[in-house]
């Protein structure tokens, strides 16, 4: 029987490895992109089972807005990441570097 | 009974229809010919609006089923929202004009985050909340790559798109448990599950993510690292953009959450003993990082950055309080911070040399010899920052620190105190350059930008002046707070 915990932690998992790939990620810009999107998924994750677990639709209603955010979210990545290869050349997360910090 | 809900959100629909109406308008016709235009007009439209919601506003009205509350808490931060974008629209005219980078776009990017900003402090649902903060983020993420032959400005428009789509991850994921621990999304759902003493280990564990999502939007030490890089690579208005109305919009969705989801409903403490200690380390750190890390800034947009920082981190000391008269003095500190802000920003952008804009420190060298009427209104408005006594600056801090007292942080009060010793450090290092600096043969060109000028002046004599009576902005923010703290 698969239960609620079991989502969790599929959920936690997926966000943990989401995380992960922001920060020890040093290759690409799009693989950022890509480790927003599978955060995004595992809350999307969190919010049908807790639907489904409490008996109420607000949870997918969440969602149905969450995915169009993430929607809108990648294409303004796209579009910035398009501006930044336009004037570096690269889309090396090394060479995001012309200010410190 | 859908119209009285569409009444309550008239001005968001408006603006929102507004934006729309200009976006078309103008890719229709003459596009960015029509840049100036547009800037003053969503600026006549924010002020138009403000003083709408600041007059005819009245009582408590919850729309859609309480997923949008008007209140005087929100009516305040509104207004607070609308006045400062639309100073900053005035003062970003004439300098984006002169470089080219005023396309049409520009004031409708500001207008939509607007509305966005204006959902985010009358949230009352999760879903609100977060439809409002990415509204705001997304507009704003493109507005910091504006300027999009600049490696610097798109590169500052990447770093706060990745670390803001990070916060924003951490807060949904927060209120996706928040969701499944409470039973429901609504404000008025999750504080009647912990006041029934129900709060479980996953409630708590969302109201963490929660506090560390909005703890980036209003750059708190240690979701700090996106903000000097944004400040210094965007173009020097959209900087001045986001040191005011955001950070207002963020502390607003702040205190709304704590108090309203995760506040306490009658006597007894509910959840503000699980929150306060988080905000109160949060404030610290802020206060300290702020104040350390400016020192050996030579970028004044860079400075600026920490500065807000360090502001960030006595905000949150209001918040910390937990108390009606702590969210009352962050209403108060905000309203001051942002309109020393705006003053120092009208500087800033009157920085020039050869027409070139100048962001080093050291151009300021002897600055009060060629132009002292400006370097003594700087002069004021740093003094405020530092919080000198007689300037209006002082009385926010007093504000804050007293909150923190009488709520027995005590500690966090005194250590206020050590980090805005410390802080004036590096603000009267401008003054000293300013009037004491090493004479220099290449001068900063005599800007005589009137629009600067006046908001420069009129910043700087609002700092004076205020300390009458703050322009009666306290007795409007008690009774903001008074709405919020039940």
């Amino acid at each position: 029987m698969i239960g609620l915990e079991h989502y969790l932690t599929v959920a936690a998992t997926l966000f943990v490895i989401g995380i992960f790939g922001l920060f020890v990620n040093r290759k690409n810009v799009i693989i950022l992109l890509m480790s927003i999107e599978l955060m995004l998924l595992a809350v999307n994750i969190n919010l049908v089972a807790f639907s489904s677990f409490l008996g109420d639709l607000v949870g997918q209603v969440f969602t149905l807005f969450v995915l169009t955010v993430a929607a809108a979210e990648a294409a303004i990545g796209l579009a910035i990441l398009v501006c930044f290869f336009r004037t570096r050349g690269t889309i090396a997360v090394e060479d995001v570097n012309v200010m410190k910090g | 009974m859908i119209q009285a809900d569409l009444t309550i959100i008239l001005p968001e629909i408006l603006l929102s229809l507004y934006a729309i109406g200009a976006l078309l308008g103008a890719v229709y016709t003459s596009k960015d010919k029509l840049g100036p235009l547009l800037v003053w007009l969503t600026a006549g439209v924010f002020v138009a609006l403000a003083a709408w919601i600041g007059f005819s506003g009245a009582g408590t009205n919850v729309a859609f089923g309480g997923m949008f509350v008007d209140d005087a808490f929100s009516r305040f931060a509104k207004v607070a929202i609308l006045l400062a974008s639309a100073a900053v629209l005035m003062m970003s005219q004439e300098y984006m004009y002169r470089k080219g980078l005023l396309r049409f776009e520009y004031p409708v990017l500001v207008a939509l985050s607007v509305v966005g900003m204006m959902v985010m402090v009358s949230a009352g649902d999760l879903m609100t909340l977060y439809m409002g903060l990415e509204l705001q983020s997304l507009a704003l993420y493109v507005v910091a790559s504006l300027r999009r032959d600049s490696a610097r400005s798109t590169e500052a428009g990447l770093k706060y798109f990745v670390l803001g789509a990070l916060s924003s991850g951490l807060l949904l994921y927060g209120a996706s448990l928040t969701y499944g621990f409470a039973g429901t999304t609504l404000f008025s759902g999750i504080i009647q599950t912990a006041v029934e003493g129900d709060v479980s280990i996953g409630l708590l564990f969302g109201l963490v993510f929660i506090i560390a999502g909005l703890a980036f939007k209003v750059s708190a030490v240690p979701f700090h690292m996106w903000t000097p890089d944004v400040y210094e690579g965007s173009p020097t208005p959209v900087t001045a953009f986001f040191a005011t109305a955001p950070k207002i919009a963020a502390m607003g969705l702040f205190a709304r959450v704590l108090h309203d989801a995760f506040g306490s409903l009658g006597s007894d403490g509910a959840l503000i003993v699980d929150w306060s200690p988080i905000i109160a380390l949060l404030s610290l750190v802020s206060m300290f990082l702020g104040a350390f890390a400016a020192i050996g800034q030579t970028n004044i947009k860079r400075l600026m950055a920490f500065s807000s920082i360090a502001h960030m981190g006595y905000a949150l000391m209001g918040l910390a309080a937990g108390t009606v008269l702590g969210v009352q003095a962050m209403l108060v500190y905000m309203a001051i911070y942002v309109t020393m802000n705006i003053g120092t920003f009208a500087f800033i952008l009157s920085m020039e040399k050869d027409g070139q804009a100048v962001t080093d420190i050291a151009s300021l060298n002897q600055y009060a010899k060629r132009e002292p009427g400006k370097a003594l209104a700087m002069l004021v408005l740093l003094f405020s920052m530092a919080g000198v006594p007689p300037m209006v600056g002082f009385f926010g801090k007093l504000y804050v620190l007293r909150a923190a007292y009488d709520a027995g942080l005590a500690w966090l009060a005194i250590a206020g105190v050590i980090a805005s010793v410390i802080g004036a450090y590096y603000y009267l290092r401008i003054v000293y350059y300013m009037y004491f600096g090493e004479e220099q043969d290449e001068a900063l060109d005599t800007n005589k930008s009137p629009v600067l000028w006046v908001f420069l002046m009129g910043s700087a004599a609002i700092m004076v002046l205020g300390l009458v009576n703050l322009f009666g902005v306290e007795g409007a923010a008690a009774a903001a707070a008074a709405t919020l703290v039940n």
